[in-house]
């Protein structure tokens, strides 16, 4: 036992968790922690809006596979925390979220920022404490870093209120809790990896659908072994992207809404799917009830609600990812010979030939999406991290710029959060600095959190932003072309802001470019660098993201 | 498709005894979009534990979810769907009765008499029964006593416990 107040206590902990960076913006309820924090080994860095901290700890999470730490004071504070807690939730990323809150005796009353956030963030974290005593705390920040990192990630929030912050207590750091009520079940039942070791032998045209749920429990290389032992083709869901190399003979790249046109046509043809990490999101699958009607499905994944939630399968395996295909391995390579499944892959091989450069693109044109991506991939080393912001630019980077290793790409996937990309790149660089870490962004979504270029270069934090100009919130003026008639409606963003001078203005680097040469010299000149750069890339203000299957429909209403 | 079978079902969960758990498990509901016709809460033997008891009328698929979904919540410790032949189903009602005039009077008790009920409070003008008993007994209860003209009920929801 140990006397010392809850803000004490709760750095304290959070140092035992090995926490080596908050991200965060202070305020009047959450100034006894600041105080702390100003003594303590555990680096802060300052946002400029709660938002970005909330993606600044998402990024850090994803690209490391620990859990991010961001802080924010009562009331506004917390509430513009919320947009980035249920991101994370959405992508099941572990964060821990802590908060002030007024003082016990003001809670209720509507005081000055007091907001229930409790009630707020209930359906969007996987838990949330407002420790009453701060003799609390040191259980309550190990039990958050369980919950938030062990079985399906997801966030949790810590509402913390003043004066248990201030309170002084004896304090009892355990190395270890028990939650009752939280045990996730992490081996899958070996009959059940029996029967789908069977389905999968009999298949004649197995398919693999792999989700994020296999980055996040690196589960990559059982993953490719599997496929190679089956023959089977891999396509990925948007989250998976990463999770198998999209230069892999086997892979078919991203299912979906903007996925290629042969992972969408070939899943269709497949006798037994076996679906790992997923959870049949819609704008994966399209119209539920057409999404391979006549497979045989096997499901894998640690979350059992998941299980039956969209989509009816054959055979559901709860369990780690990881484990899961290690033993699935384990009991096909008894079972299989070498396979000689020529058939099916010539069939995916046709079905490749036949949708190769089906889509179009410009051909007169120098700076369009598709060949600035193909550009960007070609500079980048291989294990350079990309994040995405929400829109065209996002499915363009997902059609045009392959990526090989997991946790190098990293999108805000089940929320769509605009605005997600560039906090999340300073997030990513932090937990990896050894990297170049780029933002490939548009001009609408970039605009949103600019302001943490203040962050970026004050905190010393270079990252790269290719902003894919269009002047156009793109994705929604695509949709108004396509649906609406044409009819323009809230869409146009006009020539501002010049984002040179934007960048200027903070304090970093802007580069417009004018020719794909300039941009190649753009990005050779953004690696060298050791300030963040944003390079502004005008491209054609009406370019549709193609392939596309619209909203509610199968996957077979694929249009090109 | 196949016609999906509805039925009634009875989920009865141990949870947490502390603050906020209830609140937990309704805005699941609310937010997955369950339509749940009762829940009941109350203590255990264990006073850190409490029973939370649910009563829903649906499709196997959809109580399926339902209690994958309470599963997920940390503080639902343990949950079971009870098969009413094996478990014991009460549910408490107090109803509110008009009387008319001595006869009704005299018929109210000799109706609460052969359902069990009790009559726990009287008043020149009112008279109130309490029943115990699975819903269809009080359901039943309720339909003959309809004729004096029902005041005011209150039901407490299922609550029920296995066998043996």
């Amino acid at each position: 036992m140990i006397k010392m107040s809850g803000a004490h206590a709760l750095i304290e902990a959070l140092y035992k968790e090995k926490v080596e960076v908050i991200f965060g913006l202070p305020g009047g309820a959450i100034m006894p922690v600041y105080d702390v924090i100003l003594d303590s080994k555990i680096r802060h860095i300052l946002a400029r809006h709660e938002q970005s901290a909330a993606h600044m700890a998402d990024g850090y999470a994803r690209a490391s596979g620990r859990v991010g730490v961001c802080m924010a004071t009562s009331g506004p504070g917390a509430t513009n925390l919320v947009t980035g807690i249920a991101n994370a939730y959405m992508d099941s990323v572990p964060i821990v979220a802590i908060t002030g809150q007024v003082p016990r005796s003001m809670i209720g009353k509507d005081a000055f920022q007091e907001t229930d956030i409790i009630g707020i963030t209930t359906p969007i974290t996987k838990y949330n404490f407002q420790p009453r005593h701060a003799s609390e705390i040191p259980k309550i920040v190990k039990m958050a870093f369980q919950i938030a990192s062990v079985g399906r990630p997801g966030p949790v929030v810590i509402d913390l209120p003043k004066d248990v912050q201030t309170e002084v207590a004896d304090m009892d750091f355990p190395d270890k809790v028990e939650i009752r009520g939280y045990k996730p079940n992490i081996s899958p039942h070996p009959l059940q990896v029996e029967k789908a070791a069977e389905l999968l032998t009999k298949a004649e045209r197995p398919f693999i659908l792999a989700g994020g749920g296999v980055i996040i429990s690196n589960a990559s290389q059982y993953l490719q072994a599997l496929s190679e032992l089956l023959l089977a083709p891999v396509a990925t869901t948007f989250m998976g992207k990463g999770c198998f190399p999209e230069n892999h003979p086997l892979s078919l790249g991203v299912i979906g809404m903007h996925g290629t046109l042969e992972a969408n046509k070939s899943i269709l043809e497949a006798d037994v799917l076996l679906a790992v990490g997923t959870r049949f999101s819609d704008r994966s699958t399209g119209k539920i009830d057409e999404f391979c009607p006549d497979a045989k499905i096997i499901h894998i994944d640690i979350d059992p609600s998941e299980i039956g939630k969209n989509k009816a399968v054959d055979v559901p395996i709860v369990g780690d990812v990881s484990k899961t295909l290690f033993e699935l391995y384990n009991s096909l390579s008894k079972r299989l010979e070498k396979r000689e499944n020529s058939l099916w892959l010539k069939r995916i091989q046709q079905i490749k030939e036949e949708f190769k450069d089906k889509v179009r693109v410009e051909k007169d044109k120098d700076l369009v999406p598709q060949k600035v991506l193909r550009e960007l991939r070609e500079i980048l080393p291989i294990d350079a991290i990309v994040t995405t912001e929400v829109g065209q630019n996002q499915m363009w980077a997902s059609l045009y710029f392959k990526v090989y290793k997991p946790r190098t790409f990293i999108s805000s996937g089940g929320l769509g959060t605009m605005g997600f990309g560039f906090p999340a790149a300073i997030g990513v660089k932090v937990a990896r600095p050894d990297v170049p870490v780029v933002d490939i962004a548009g001009d609408g979504s970039f605009t949103m959190t600019a302001n943490s270029l203040a962050t970026s270069v004050t905190e010393n934090i270079p990252v790269i932003v290719v902003i894919l100009n269009n002047s156009m919130l793109g994705m929604v003026a695509q949709w108004q072309r396509l649906f609406y008639n044409r009819r323009y409606s809230a869409v146009e963003l006009g020539k501002f802001p010049n984002f040179v001078k934007l960048a200027e203005a903070f304090g970093a680097q802007g580069i417009r470019v004018g020719s794909l040469d300039e941009f190649k010299r753009a990005v050779k000149q953004a690696l060298e660098s050791d300030v963040t750069t944003v390079i502004d890339v005008p491209i054609p203000p009406e370019e549709n993201v193609f392939p596309m299957i619209p909203a509610g429909k199968g996957l077979r209403e694929i249009i090109y | 498709m196949e016609e999906k079978q509805v039925k009634n079902y009875i989920i009865s969960t141990i949870v947490e005894n502390k603050p906020g758990v209830l609140h937990r498990a309704s805005n699941m509901f609310r937010k997955r979009g369950f339509n749940i016709d009762s829940i009941s809460v109350g203590p255990t033997e264990h006073k850190d534990l409490a029973r939370m008891t649910i009563t829903i009328n649906g499709d196997e698929t959809t109580v399926e979810q339902l209690v994958k979904q309470l599963s997920k919540l940390i503080d639902v410790i343990k949950i079971s769907v009870l098969n009413p032949q094996s478990s014991v189903i009460r549910e408490l009602a107090l109803i509110k009765l008009h009387v008319p005039d001595a006869k009704a009077r005299s018929d109210i008790i000799n109706y609460a008499n052969i359902f069990r009920g009790r009559i726990v409070d009287v008043s020149p003008a009112s008279i109130t029964v309490e029943i115990t008993g699975t819903p269809d007994k009080i359901d039943a209860f309720l339909s003959l006593a309809s004729t004096f003209g029902i005041k005011e009920i209150a039901r407490t929801g299922i609550t029920a416990l296995v066998r043996g």
